[in-house]
């Protein structure tokens, strides 16, 4: 703990200003960000004046690192943590149980540019192909076969990805893995792969991977759903495992994670891809915040520990309600019930929180 | 320079081909007019960008409020101009210190055996890039205290400043006449009080100078920030805390989806601008009023 | 130097004197052991940090490695490498000739308000941020490069002109292109001011000889003028190199940020800074020690680069010649 090893620099500080005020600071995942900091935010300190909260949506890599690195109230991820990520973080931080806490799932979305071409089917061989970069012109025979009728241009594919560690990336590896044998023996999936495309771009976060794709004609990327709607940008409809033609939205979503496996702990290490249900869109992931259940570990206060609950809560009751509005799937009342029994067992220094 | 001219257009050449050799003058002459305007060009072309986008992007929310959500009107930058003057003011505070005693040592002690290699190393930190800076102070003080803050932020753009400030420095320093450093003498006062108390004062001019330039090259360093500051979305006075600062807002907010926030870059752009012109501006007005 | 002896008559007492002054030089001595300090730290920083990825790898392993894979843990530095100095070149390249017209405009030509006036607007492009210059390229150049480059290729493809299209690469602004303008845009400033200054501290003598001999203006620029102060120009030009081997953010806004080899002209590349803005957030264990090991090799270069740029500097100073 090194929690007042900076009390020589207080001098400097200025401390106390605003005291009153719980400040959170959380960091991570850009999928949810929106989500975050437009409705969950606002909101929840419309109703928690006291409590202030500060998200920075530096990729899901970057949160977990700084959740590890114990300098974040919450970090925040659409990749579960693994097992040996787990055994890491518990061992620099005494053994404290490593709590992810489930917010929302959303679809994500294969974003493109295309002029004059609104509407764009890709099935996983053809999708997978353009990744790998053996599909590398949108008039290729095999996108053509797909698409009768619609008249594709003779522009080089450019296939954006991420430059940051990204759950989204996560995610999209993840369906990838799952449908393609190709990309799962040369790239796997992981929050940042080595992209194998003749023409890659990579841009920071959802934000910078739509504007990639928004300036650049001949350009395809993955984003969460919300990123497509705020940015107007044109969705591929994609063939899902029973055959079926899907667009990504949040009835799609939807049909494709009820009745999903939850395990105990809430995590889905295999996120939730190419779905069986007949009408489920095939690239949906969950998303998190993960807490340490022993709150001292991050909080510096039981104040602050308290305020970490509050929030959690809040997100699992009301907040809920802010997630159609922003166009993301709501967690199922069986899910939200457990993540909230999680939240409870919230200790500071050894006691329960509540 | 008249004189030399009336020279060479005076003077016949033996071989006779003078025309070809008056052309190409006239050649090279445009080439470098030309030249010069592909220098300025570009200079022209980013400040009206900056200025026609940051203008209409200026309003006094920008300057009263914070972070908001979009929805919510999206705020202002409140927050990244109170961080940015607070880590740059402790910054010159730390990189001024720092930067007065190397020009001190250098100008003052020339002999001293350290100097050779504290040049050298001044010049390396100089040229090396704000983002090692930036890793450095990571690795030693954000890990240590286990959470980003101003501080940490604050100490990058120190070592930002510092080689420009001892740069500075040692040159004023070295341009008050030594007469001065022995008529202190005489009178018998101690070095460091003829150092003080007289060669520093002499100089105050110059070294305003060094320090406004520190400053006006640390205000827009982002690249060191991603490391150490981090970032908040609140006007925070506790420099133990995570800070924003307008250069990492424009990083950051430079590919946001929101027009809003692009617009919101481009102020902090004519801000940061500003800021640096003002300081440079002071910079030249001080070197030429006491110099 | 007279004063480093002066002779002392006594009037304050002789505690505050010698306490006074040793005190004074301990302390000034203390802080600029710090600023070696800190150039030492970052170094060892860097080089523990970063020993575990070349340990790992081999030193030529792990700068000759085409691949980095964070899945499989591989990790090879040469992708940035290359992206780092070709860039870095490119812009150097293109920055060359009108840094030095500028200077030689300035110092041979321009009447003095004029003078003044390139003066400050090489100043004011030094001390522009690099974020801003960032910011205009993303959000300005990019797009209208990316309208030259697709006509460049439609034309292209149009005359069947079908092996050029793998070197010219996707025509879509944000890359090596838009990142190798911004760069040189940048580095004018640096490249300018020194052959500026070596310009203006070549002796008259020089040139009124030249001209003497029924030179011409231009004549006696190139004859007389430029070479006397080629050792300033050199260092010019090196220090340039340094700073867009560093630059940071305005190379990773625009850059693209593409790993894959082989780089097109037109298409995405990447850089060692962008490489760390781009993956130290996030980066743990081995990737964390690769990214180091990344910034060693930078620390390593500019380190070396900035020295060369000194010693011809000196060099140059005492003698004019190289």
């Amino acid at each position: 703990m090194n929690k007042h090893v900076l009390a020589a620099t207080a001098l400097l500080g200025l401390a106390g200003f605003a005291s009153a005020q719980i400040t959170l600071s959380g960091a991570g995942a850009t999928f949810p960000a929106p989500l975050y900091t437009e409705y969950y935010i606002p909101n929840f300190q419309r109703a928690n004046p006291n409590i202030r909260v500060s998200y920075q949506a530096v990729g899901s890599g970057a949160g977990i690192r700084q959740f590890t690195d114990k300098v974040v109230a919450f970090g925040a991820s659409d990749a579960p943590l693994t097992d040996a990520q787990i055994a890491d973080i518990r061992r620099g931080a005494n053994n404290s149980e490593v709590l992810h806490i489930p917010t929302a799932l959303g679809p994500v979305s294969v974003i493109y540019n295309l002029p004059g071409v609104n509407e764009l089917r890709l099935d996983p061989a053809v999708l997978s192909d353009i990744f790998l970069g053996r599909i590398i012109r949108w008039n290729d025979r095999r996108i053509s076969a797909l698409n009768p009728g619609v008249n594709l241009p003779n522009l080089l594919i450019s296939a954006a990805h991420r430059s940051d560690g990204s759950g989204t990336t996560f995610i999209f590896t993840s369906y990838l893995t799952a449908i393609s044998e190709q990309w799962k023996s040369r790239v796997g999936a992981g929050q940042s792969v080595n992209w194998p495309a003749f023409s890659g771009l990579g841009g920071r976060g959802n934000a910078g991977v739509a504007a990639l794709v928004n300036q650049t004609p001949g350009a395809i990327g993955y984003v969460e759903l919300k990123y497509a709607i705020e940015n107007d940008l044109k969705s591929a409809t994609l063939r899902n495992a029973a055959g079926n033609w899907i667009r990504p939205s949040l009835a799609s979503a939807v049909e494709a994670t009820s009745g999903i496996d939850v395990p105990a702990d809430l995590r889905l290490p295999g996120q939730v891809v190419n779905t069986r249900d007949p009408q489920g869109y095939p690239i949906v992931g969950m998303t998190w915040m993960l807490v340490y259940r022993e709150q001292s570990v991050t909080a510096r206060s039981i104040e602050q520990a308290r305020a970490v609950q509050t929030f959690l809560r809040w997100i699992l009751t009301e907040g809920q309600a802010q997630n159609e509005r922003a166009s993301y799937v709501r967690l199922s009342p069986d899910v939200a019930r457990r993540a909230l029994a999680l939240v409870d067992s919230l200790t500071f220094n050894g006691q329960p929180l509540r | 320079m008249t004189q030399t001219q009336t020279v060479s257009q005076t003077s016949i050449p033996r071989d006779g081909n003078l025309g070809r050799r008056s052309l190409w003058n006239k050649v090279m002459l445009g080439l470098l007019v030309l030249g010069s305007a592909v220098v300025v060009l570009p200079l022209v072309v980013v400040l009206a960008s900056v200025f026609i986008n940051g203008l209409s992007a200026l309003s006094l929310p920008f300057f009263t409020r914070s972070f908001e959500a979009v929805s919510e009107g999206g705020g202002g930058l409140l927050h990244a101009i109170v961080g940015t003057l607070m880590m740059n003011v402790l910054a010159l505070l730390i990189g001024g210190l720092l930067g007065l005693a190397g020009g001190i040592l250098l100008s003052e002690y020339p002999d001293h055996p350290l100097n050779p290699t504290l040049r050298v190393i001044s010049d390396l930190l100089n040229g090396l890039p704000a983002l090692l800076k930036g890793l450095v102070i990571y690795t030693v003080v954000v890990t240590a205290t286990g959470q980003f803050s101003g501080l940490a932020g604050a100490l990058a753009l120190a070592l930002v400043m510092t080689p420009i400030i001892l740069r500075a420095t040692e040159g004023v320093l070295k341009l008050v006449p030594w007469s001065v450093r022995e008529a202190g003498l005489a009178l018998g006062l101690p070095r460091w009080r003829v150092i003080l108390s007289l060669v520093l004062p002499a100089a105050a001019a110059g070294i305003t100078t060094g320090l406004m330039l520190g400053f006006a090259r640390a205000a827009g360093e982002a690249a060191p920030m991603a490391f150490t500051a981090f970032g908040s979305n609140f006007v925070n006075f506790d420099m133990t805390k995570p800070t924003e600062s307008l250069a990492y807002v424009i990083f950051k907010y430079a590919n946001e989806p929101s027009p809003l926030r692009q617009e919101q870059a481009w102020a902090a752009s004519l801000v940061l601008t500003l800021l640096v012109l003002v300081a440079s501006l002071l910079a030249r007005y001080v070197t030429r009023r006491y110099q | 130097m007279a004063a480093s002896t002066p002779p002392i008559q006594n009037s304050a007492s002789p505690l505050y004197r010698a306490f006074g002054d040793r005190l004074f030089v301990y302390a000034v001595l203390a802080l600029c052991l710090m600023i070696i300090g800190i150039v030492v730290l970052m170094g060892w920083q860097l080089a523990t940090g970063g020993s575990a990825a070349l340990l790992q790898f081999g030193l030529g392993g792990f700068i000759g490695g085409t691949t980095w894979d964070p899945v499989a843990n591989i990790f090879g530095a040469w992708p940035f490498i290359v992206g780092t100095f070709v860039t870095s070149v490119a812009a150097l390249v293109l920055a060359f000739f009108p840094a030095l017209a500028v200077a030689i405009f300035a110092v041979e030509y321009a009447p003095r308000w004029l003078g003044n006036v390139l003066q400050y607007s090489l100043e004011l492009l030094a001390s522009l941020p690099s974020v801003i210059y960032g910011l205009w390229g993303l959000l300005v150049l990019a797009p209208a490069v990316r309208g030259v480059q697709q006509n460049i290729v439609a034309w292209a493809l149009e005359n069947q002109v079908d092996w050029i299209i793998p070197i010219l690469g996707s025509p879509i602004g944000i890359g090596m292109t838009t990142a190798v303008i911004v760069l040189a845009v940048m580095v004018i400033p640096y490249a300018a001011s020194l052959a500026k200054d070596s310009i203006a501290l070549v002796p008259s003598a020089q040139r009124e000889a030249s001209y003497a001999l029924g030179a011409t203006k231009w004549e006696v620029i190139k004859n007389a003028v430029l070479p006397y102060a080629r050792g300033g120009i050199l260092a010019g030009i090196i220090l340039g190199f340094t700073r867009a081997l560093g630059e940071t953010m305005a190379v990773v806004m625009v850059i693209g940020n593409s790993k894959n080899l082989p780089f097109t002209l037109f298409g995405s590349a990447t850089t060692i800074p962008s490489a760390i803005v781009n993956e130290f957030g996030e980066a743990q264990g081995l990737q964390l020690s690769s990214l180091l090991a990344l910034g060693l090799i930078l620390f390593v270069i500019s380190a070396a680069m900035n020295l060369l740029a000194a010693w011809i500097v000196k060099r140059m100073s005492v003698d004019g010649r190289l």
